[in-house]
């Protein structure tokens, strides 16, 4: 039996009938049509599934889409600010950290998580910050290098404001 | 690459695609969704080896929902990426050879319905013995995988011998023999295959799908479901990698075809992860018997290799991969005496096949080990037996393989000083030690499996002063950057900005010809192609140019978006003024080119294999760190010297080589897919079958060699495949040089080296 269910994606509200049992990638991909988060394994492994929910990276295809409901919902589609490539979207593509671009929806946003809660974050921490997304072109080197440079981008810019 | 100029060449552009794959807006072939279309899904066997005695679909056809349902003798038509011997069927027939193999598909509205309409096939088997490993599937009384093959379970069995190998042998100064074994381990891509089909009323079929090679896939679309090719149109959306396993027709690409001409609606077939797995193509396992022989100073006498290939359950690309190995013994050095002995099996498993440097790196690990063997046994340091026999700029085998163009030695002098190997080596404390291997890889075959004399690679340009430079070509961007590599070619050539060139690719309507991005051949063959078509149209425009700027042709060069007089800096023209002209008094401006590599072969089996235009080198080492206690071994400095001609963008170089280290250090550490003994996968899923991730990687250091490949195109060679040659062998030679163990069979897990630590102190 369907419920009608109201999902707050990337600052929208999308009214959605979904059964109990459909999860949150599922969703975001076939109902509500944002294809660019990426289905690698669909039991929890690669990441590549990646969003996130309230600021937290969580995976969606391990995540019943009717357990945020009330919660706020952001996909790789929310990330750019309009025509604006959000400073990590831009360290990924300047950085070489994009090569067949599989995990990179997933690998974006867990930066973003990372960078949320740690703007300065050693090579260490930005390797146990992303050991849940898997990528298999780049050996990660450009990944690092992408999220240091974002790291010190949005440092430099939060400064600037200040 | 020194005192050469490019605008375009060697600098780090960005690869157009990116902005879009940062947003979520690349569409891959599963984020293609068409009106009414279905979603397919595979029944597959519940045995390794049986025969199919009967199949009922009618309870999955009466379910509602379910649109179409078809099975293997719908579509009897073998297929293989070998011509000469196909041996699949898009689903079993009469007989399944692995566990997991497809026996029945359906299309329904959705894909619950679809699963559930899997379970209400019945399938009726009558189990065969299963065999999992090469040696059971080769004993006296097995019974055949296929009834047809004359050589029992041996798919493909060939020699090869070169000078004196045994009197080499008897002669030498040192012999060892050794056995070695790879593992069985997949390429693990991110994207799972995917595949969209749609006919029309016309019988077209349409397909969209995550392939490496749409031409080759057009051709067995053909031959399956017996239709021309005129009929079909194949595309190629953003491919999530390859590296090999989507290099010939999937299952999921017939079938989705299949049931889109019985359901007359678009159907969509895509792999879960065990799929993937099951589908798989991955490294041969090899069983290497191999003796290796030096004389006093070092230098190499001869290699006796024996190969036991565990195959699969079909030949796929196994004979191609059986040869390539006989083909890689033979380089970086020079070597005059060599036997080659190679066996492919057929087993019970899914199938491998090409997998990122097919051929190489199985007898890389094991050559590669044993000169460092042999080395420490002459008292001599395994960089000066390696250096010592190393090939020089030219070279041609003792096989026939001719080598236009290396800086082997140069990559392995630059790794050794690059990482202080020789103050390392031999000298850190027990549980720290440093490994150095080499290797190289094909830039493009000169063979193909195509069965036409046709060029490999074709490439059309048009200049259009409305609509820009448009670079046809059907050579495959599977993530590696190709259409970037070709659309800096084209703007070198045509002195305008790597922006200006639009690519249209993989498609084998929208672009012509092309085999498709294996054998790292598309730099080369596909790039050759389309420096040869820029070539045409700049001779067609400067005469134009010439006329109106009142000057000889010949004089003029394009540069900076203008055509301009070589001796007088005042007489020149915006390039698409001249354009304008052109078109306004001929028509239309474009031009073709193609490239067909030097046809050599060998007067022996196997002969046309190992032949490419040029050749890629590479050195590597590897420091390790172990955990005596625990076993744990953690790579923690890691130098590459790689020589790929000019780097055409150095920052994608770098990625590839990278990936390649990574890639290959999951298979020396951690990888192995796990069988039952009825022929059952223990581990298809990344939970139990490891790849490396963020925190498993080395400090990586990579650097390109001065080099310059004056016969190819900007002097570039390949960059994604000889890389990933010596990794295993360099992280294995510094585990050795680490405890003393020299392991013979990979992974190296923990428990691996706590056992051989045990042992080594029991001696």
């Amino acid at each position: 039996m369907k419920k009608i269910i109201t999902l707050n994606i990337n600052g929208d509200d999308y009214d959605l009938a979904i059964k109990p049992t459909d999860f949150l990638v599922d969703i975001v991909r076939d109902t509500v049509g944002l294809t660019g988060t990426k289905k690698g394994c669909n039991i929890g492994d690669c990441g590549a599934c990646t969003v996130l929910v309230d600021g937290k990276p969580i995976l969606s295809c391990l995540t019943l889409a009717m357990s945020v409901v009330g919660k706020k919902v952001k996909t790789i589609e929310g990330v750019a600010n309009g025509p604006e490539l959000d400073t990590v979207q831009k360290a990924f593509i300047d950085k070489g950290a994009i090569q067949c671009g599989f995990c990179t929806p997933g690998m974006i946003l867990s930066t973003t998580a990372l960078l949320e809660r740690n703007p300065s974050p050693t090579e260490e921490e930005i390797k146990h910050g992303l050991a849940g997304n898997i990528c298999r072109c780049t050996g990660y080197v450009k990944i690092i290098d992408a999220v240091k440079h974002a790291a010190e981008v949005k440092t430099k810019e939060g400064s600037d404001v200040r | 690459m020194s005192d050469r100029k490019f605008s375009v060449i060697g600098t780090d552009q960005v690869r157009k695609e990116a902005p879009d794959k940062a947003r979520g807006e690349a569409i891959y072939a599963d984020d293609i969704r068409l009106p009414r279309m279905l979603h397919g899904r595979i029944k597959r066997s519940d045995y390794a080896h049986a025969r199919i005695i009967s199949i009922d679909t009618s309870a999955a056809e009466a379910l509602p929902g379910v649109k179409a349902v078809v099975v293997g003798s719908e579509a009897p038509q073998r297929y293989g990426i070998v011509p000469q011997a196909p041996t699949e069927t898009a689903m079993a027939i009469d007989k399944v050879r692995y566990h997991g193999e497809p026996i029945a598909a359906v299309a329904a509205t959705d894909p619950d319905i679809a699963e559930k309409a899997l379970d209400l096939i019945e399938v009726e088997y009558e189990p065969l013995p299963v065999y999992v490993n090469p040696h059971d599937a080769i004993a006296e009384g097995a019974v055949s995988l296929h009834e047809d093959n004359k050589y029992g379970n041996i798919a493909y069995q060939a020699r090869q011998e070169f000078g004196e190998v045994d009197k080499a042998l008897e002669e030498s100064h040192l012999v060892i023999e050794k056995t070695f074994k790879t593992s069985y381990v997949n390429h693990v891509f991110m994207e799972p295959h995917s595949a969209v089909a749609r006919f029309d009323d016309n019988g077209d079929l349409r397909m969209w799908s995550s392939t490496q090679v749409p031409h080759y896939l057009h051709t067995m679309l053909s031959k399956v479901m017996d239709m021309p090719m005129a009929k079909i149109h194949v595309t190629v959306p953003n491919v999530g990698g390859g590296f090999g396993g989507k290099g010939e027709a999937s299952n999921n690409e017939l079938i989705a075809a299949l049931l889109s001409r019985k359901a007359r609606r678009p159907v969509k077939v895509i792999y879960s992860r065990r799929e993937v797995f099951l589908q798989h193509r991955g490294r041969h396992p090899i069983e290497m018997k191999i003796r290796m022989g030096v004389d006093k100073e070092g230098y190499l006498t001869a290699i006796d290799y024996d190969g036991l290939m565990d195959g699969g359950a079909y030949g796929a690309w196994g004979i191609i991969i059986l040869f390539y190995t006989a083909a890689m013994l033979h380089l970086p050095y020079k070597i005059k005496n060599v036997r080659f002995f190679g066996r492919r099996i057929y087993t019970n498993k899914p199938t491998c096949g090409p997998m990122r440097g097919l051929g190489g790196v199985q007898p890389r690990f094991a050559l590669e080990s044993m000169m460092d063997e042999l080395a420490i046994k002459l008292g001599m340091s395994p960089y000066e037996l390696k250096l010592k026999n190393a090939i020089d700029k030219k070279h041609v085998t003792v096989s026939g393989v001719h080598v236009r163009h290396s800086e082997y030695k140069k990559c392995l002098e630059e790794v050794v000083s690059e990482s202080g190997y020789l103050n390392k080596h031999g000298k850190l404390p027990f549980g720290k030690g440093v490994g150095l291997a080499g290797g190289y890889y094909i830039s493009g075959t000169a063979y193909t499996l195509y069965m036409s004399y046709k060029p490999h690679s074709t490439a059309l340009i048009r200049l259009d002063s409305e609509s820009g430079v448009t670079l046809q070509c059907g050579a495959t961007d599977i993530g590696q950057g190709s259409n970037m590599v070709l659309a800096m070619m084209c703007a070198e050539k045509l002195g305008l900005p790597y922006e200006s060139v639009h690519v249209i690719s993989g498609d084998t309507k929208n672009a012509p010809f092309d085999l498709g991005s294996f054998a790292s051949r598309v730099t080369v063959a596909a790039g050759s192609a389309v420096c040869e078509a820029a070539d045409k149209l700049i001779e067609q425009i400067l005469p134009i140019a010439g006329v109106a700027l009142g000057c000889r042709a010949d004089q003029l060069a394009v540069g900076n978006g203008e055509i301009y007089s070589i001796y007088e800096k005042e007489i020149r023209m915006p390039f698409w003024e001249a354009v304008e002209k052109y078109i306004a008094a001929h028509g239309p401006l474009s031009a073709t080119g193609s490239y067909t590599p030097p046809r050599r072969t060998g007067d022996f089996k196997g002969g046309n294999v190992g032949h490419s235009p040029t050749y890629g080198f590479t050195a590597h080492v590897a420091e390790v760190d172990i955990d005596t206690e625990t076993g744990e071994i953690k790579v923690v400095n890691y130098n590459e010297a790689g020589d790929c001609g000019q780097p055409i963008n150095p920052l994608s170089v770098e990625g590839q080589v990278e990936g390649s280290i990574v890639m290959a250090m999951g298979q020396a550490l951690y990888e192995e897919i796990k069988m039952t003994p009825d022929g059952r996968l223990m581990n298809p899923n990344l939970h139990d079958y490891k790849v490396p991730t963020m925190r498993d990687i080395p400090n990586i250091k990579t650097l390109a060699v001065d080099s310059y490949d004056e016969d190819s195109p900007f002097g570039a060679k390949e960059a994604g495949e000889g890389p990933i040659q010596p990794t295993i062998p360099a992280i294995l030679n510094a585990i050795y040089d680490a405890i003393g163990v020299r392991f013979t069979e990979m992974p190296v897990t923990p428990e691996k080296v706590l056992a051989a630590l045990e042992a080594k102190g029991q001696e």
